[in-house]
């Protein structure tokens, strides 16, 4: 990787040089200060970059140099399930009779979109066994605040006002987050020793003011929910509603549906299970769908298959908008995209094989990084640095940082908080053996780093572009701009 | 069918065998079998890649409204802006789109710093010291600046015009059901917010937009007065494209600063993903939603970029979070950058000038035709808004005809909730020129809209 520092772009900026071009359009060049009054004009120039077109591909392609990405090497992150992201996916969305649609053009003019969205729509129902979906949320975050939203919606209508949402205290933390965002507080409560929800202190947690309970399943840890059932149907009982967290939708692609668990609500990612590209941190989406009993609230406008075509409709009850226009449309092509390839054979494989891949390397990585549950897991395992910090003083954090110079990316560590130096491996289903097999022999030279010299794992990344960086004083000194004071 | 899985049916054979295991099903034996799917998902069988192009083929040749074919007069916080080779080129290489968030450091300098050079270039459009790392969208920012106002007063009435873009203020209202805020909008009078018709004691928030969303360029002094006098946050929704030669959100003295960044680098993309762009003060950065970069050094001494302030995010803070954004829109936000770095200092303003240039020509232009009206007297920047003597949707239709989308209808945006554009909302027509519209292009717009009314 491209290990010289890149200068920013304004310090490679130099006094009139541009790049741009611009069409020829035979308009008049009136003077803006003949369009618009002075006192909205700013005096100053505000100042952007100015460089060379040559310097801006240099500048950036080097910058991509400086970065891990997933056609470069795996991300076994848990719970991110970074699978390969098919560049048919990406030329879908390339081609301008979808990237080139305006979103308020009227659905006359549209319908390639709409079917579009009744089809992605049509097909998320199947594969998570629900009525109806809105695929106006934009990330996984987003969805379950509308998740929550459609829970406060639904106990409205039937005349009841209710205070909490219990979560497992091995959530993600977008899951409490969301809550408060919900205007309800938090309930936790806590696993039991086989690393799932403690049925009986959920019954203790539950009564007529639960408004309802947000899981993911397979949990955090990557263990499926066995008493599912037997929690939904507790929750039930009080009124409540079930939420589906579906960022671990991978493992149970076609082997079991949230809707047939007893959910009511369920977010999909479909950066996670469907491949759409990360981005770097997005763009996402993160479509909800809900039981028959929810339709009726779902966010609008929604595509609906109308009279000889396709057109917008707004739910009865609808709780509104929650994007600026229709979501993610672009993500959303390409998922469906990503469906169509796979059908529902493909998509039952897809799981299949992620289950495989996690099981496989928990098992091969049993001698140095114990499972913290000692069990068939899904499609991610959840491994602990617990014996190596007692034997060695090398952390989690330390093995995270030191894959990164053996050409991985770390796990995730230190999440979900139940497990003590906490490594979730989630190798997904487009990992072949051969780079399974690598991993682990990646992770058994630290293992034996550990043993040998401890220091340069607390030294570790060394080889990268850069080394740890100072968080502290990243945090202590806010330099947010080229233009903060330093 | 198709599929990108690896495994051959050996490599399945011996990983089984590695387990102790005879089949797959065996991994999944332990899912209650009450629930367990027996006879597959009820979808239809994969297809190939080609086949899979043929079914998208279809679906593209069914969106008339496509800007390759039909000249795009709609804005609306979307825009169709040049976007060259050379940006696209460069923001779809792979490094960044297959990427994931940057939580190490070590091995994605590459996003972190082109996010810090993007958040320099928000904070400078919007003249505020504290960006963030990008959120979903415009209008989902205005709600994070919503909740930050409370944050920051402990107020919950959120004093919003409706120079907002109606969508934008549809979405506040959803998210305050949550909340608990109470939103109050204000009427516009002749497209300019009647701040005089409403109570703001007791505000969190005073919003405005600049231009506001009928294109009109309001004097925000009032507006920022009321924010001071109350001790509300004066929080402004504000063209970007625009900001390369209006006064700054800052120098009108928000506090925060939110806005639509789809028009530098991305496509129309119907609707998203789009790229929601935030600022605010030193004051409020404690409350700032989502991800910031921020510069360091590493172990060598070597310039470095983290993401940072962490505490205030959702999986360290959880139910105290300042907002439950994860994952935002980093390659839109990326994509500006490169955008931005390839229009340069005079590139954009060169752009916001030709969108004012355009947009008063064809406004000259429609004034003398019968059948048009303004909606406002007041100026406007690179957007319009007509009422026309034939409901505005019925325009479109007619002017799509001839080849051209010749804007937005406001009943349609506003859902015909919206008094504030007066009496006959269904015959109003927002319109808008940018720099990718030729005079020809124009001229022809003038004489469709011409035939479309008459008859």
């Amino acid at each position: 990787m491209g290990h010289e520092t890149e200068p920013t772009l304004f310090e490679m900026s130099a006094p009139s040089r541009s790049a741009y071009q611009l069409r020829t359009t035979g308009l008049p060049d009136t003077a803006l200060g003949d369009l618009v009054p002075t006192a909205h004009l700013n005096d100053d120039v505000v100042p952007v970059a100015e460089v060379s077109e040559r310097d801006l591909v240099a500048h950036f392609t080097r910058l991509s140099h400086r970065q891990f990405s997933v056609d470069l090497g795996m991300y076994p992150l848990g719970s991110c399930t970074m699978k390969y992201n098919p560049k048919f996916c990406d030329a879908i969305a390339g081609d301008p009779g979808l990237n080139g649609v305006h979103p308020g053009a009227p659905a006359s003019l549209s319908q390639g979109w709409l079917e579009i969205m009744v089809t992605l729509e049509e097909k998320l129902c199947a594969i998570t066994g629900m009525s109806a979906a809105t695929l106006q949320p934009a990330a996984g975050a987003a969805g379950e605040l509308t998740g929550l939203l459609l829970m406060r919606a639904y106990h409205e209508s039937n005349g009841e006002v209710r205070r909490r949402v219990i979560i497992p205290d091995s959530a993600h933390g977008t899951n409490p987050a969301s809550v408060t965002l919900g205007g309800y507080v938090v309930t936790t409560v806590p696993s039991n020793e086989r690393g799932l929800v403690d049925l009986d202190a959920l019954k203790a947690a539950l009564g007529p003011d639960v408004a309802g309970i947000m899981l993911t399943n397979p949990n955090t840890v990557g263990l499926f929910e066995e008493e599912i059932s037997e929690i939904a149907a507790a929750v039930h009982d009080v009124g409540g509603l079930l939420y589906y967290d579906g960022a671990n939708l991978n493992a149970i692609l076609g082997a079991v549906r949230p809707g047939d668990m007893g959910f009511d609500i369920v977010h999909m990612n479909l950066h996670k299970t469907f491949a759409t590209p990360h981005g770097g941190g997005g763009p996402g989406a993160g479509p909800v769908a809900v039981a028959s009993r929810l339709v009726d609230f779902l966010p609008g406008p929604r595509a609906a298959r109308g009279d000889g075509g396709f057109e917008w409709v707004t739910p009865s009850r609808s709780i509104g908008r929650v994007h600026g226009w229709h979501g993610n449309s672009l993500v959303l092509a390409r998922a469906l995209a990503y469906i169509d390839v796979h059908g529902g054979d493909g998509l039952t494989r897809v799981a299949q094989h992620a289950v495989l891949n996690a099981n496989w390397l928990r098992h091969r990585l049993r001698e140095i990084l114990p499972a913290a549950y000692d069990r068939v897991c899904m499609h991610e395992c959840t491994l602990s640095a617990t014996g190596l910090k007692a034997k060695y003083g090398v952390r989690a954090l330390d093995v995270a940082k030191a894959l990164l110079e053996e050409g991985f990316h770390s796990p995730t560590v230190y999440f979900p908080l139940i497990v003590d130096e906490a490594l979730m491996f989630e190798p997904t289903e487009t990992e072949s053996v051969q780079t399974l097999e690598a991993l682990a022999q990646a992770l058994e030279r630290i293992a034996q780093r550990a043993l040998d010299d401890p220091d340069s794992l607390h030294r570790a990344p060394q080889s990268t572009p850069v080394s740890r960086v100072d968080e502290a004083r990243a945090a202590r000194q806010l330099i947010a701009t080229a233009d903060s004071a330093r | 069918m198709a599929d990108y899985l690896p495994h051959t049916k050996d490599d399945v054979e011996a990983m089984l065998a590695f387990l102790g295991m005879d089949t797959l099903d065996d991994l999944f034996a332990h899912i209650p079998a009450a629930i367990r799917l027996t006879s597959g998902l009820n979808l239809a069988e994969g297809l190939s890649e080609p086949d899979v192009a043929a079914v998208f083929a279809g679906y593209s040749a069914a969106n008339k409204a496509k800007s390759t074919t039909m000249t795009c007069f709609a804005g609306g916080g979307a825009y169709d802006h040049e976007v060259p080779a050379v940006v696209k080129a460069l923001a779809n290489r792979s490094e960044f789109v297959t990427a994931y968030t940057p939580y190490q450091p070590e091995v994605a300098q590459g996003v972190l710093q082109a996010l810090f050079e993007y958040q320099t270039l928000v904070s400078r459009l919007s003249g505020l010291a504290i960006p963030n790392a990008s959120l979903y969208d415009a209008a989902t920012a205005l709600v994070e600046a919503l909740n930050m106002a409370h944050g920051a007063t402990g107020r919950s009435k959120m004093v919003i015009s409706s120079g907002i873009h109606p969508h934008w203020r549809q979405v506040a209202r959803t998210f305050a059901a949550g909340t608990g805020h109470e939103i109050v909008e204000v009427p516009l009078l002749d497209g300019v917010t009647d701040w005089s018709s409403v109570d703001v004691s007791n505000a969190a928030a005073v919003v405005a937009g600049y231009p506001n969303y009928l294109g009109v360029l309001e004097d925000l002094t009032t507006a920022k007065a009321l924010a001071v006098e109350h001790e509300a946050l004066f929080i402004v929704g504000a063209d970007p494209v625009a900001a390369g030669v209006l006064k700054t959100a800052g120098q009108w003295g928000a506090d925060v600063f939110v806005g639509e960044g789809q028009a530098f680098g991305t496509a129309l993309s119907f609707g998203g993903p789009y790229l929601g762009l935030f600022a605010c003060t030193e004051a409020q950065v404690r409350r700032l939603p989502g991800r910031i970069v921020g510069e360091t050094v590493d172990s060598s001494g070597r310039r470095a970029f983290v993401t940072t302030l962490r505490a205030r995010e959702q999986d360290i803070r959880r139910e105290k979070a300042t907002s439950n954004v994860c994952t935002n829109q980093t390659l839109m936000a990326v994509t500006a950058a490169i955008q931005l770095g390839w229009l340069g200092t005079y590139g954009l303003r060169e752009v916001a000038t030709r969108c004012a240039q355009g947009a008063h020509y064809l406004y000259e232009h429609l004034m003398r035709l019968d059948g048009v009206e303004a909606v406002s007297t007041q100026p406007f920047f690179r957007e319009f808004a007509l009422r026309l003597s034939k409901p505005a949707s019925e325009v479109i239709e007619l002017m799509a005809e001839r080849g051209v989308l010749a804007g937005l209808s406001v009943a349609e945006l506003s859902a015909g909730a919206d008094s504030s554009v007066g009496i006959d909302i269904e015959r109003v027509l927002l319109v808008t020129v940018t720099e990718r519209r030729t005079k020809a292009e124009i001229d022809h717009y003038v004489k469709s809209l011409q035939g479309a009314l008459q008859g």
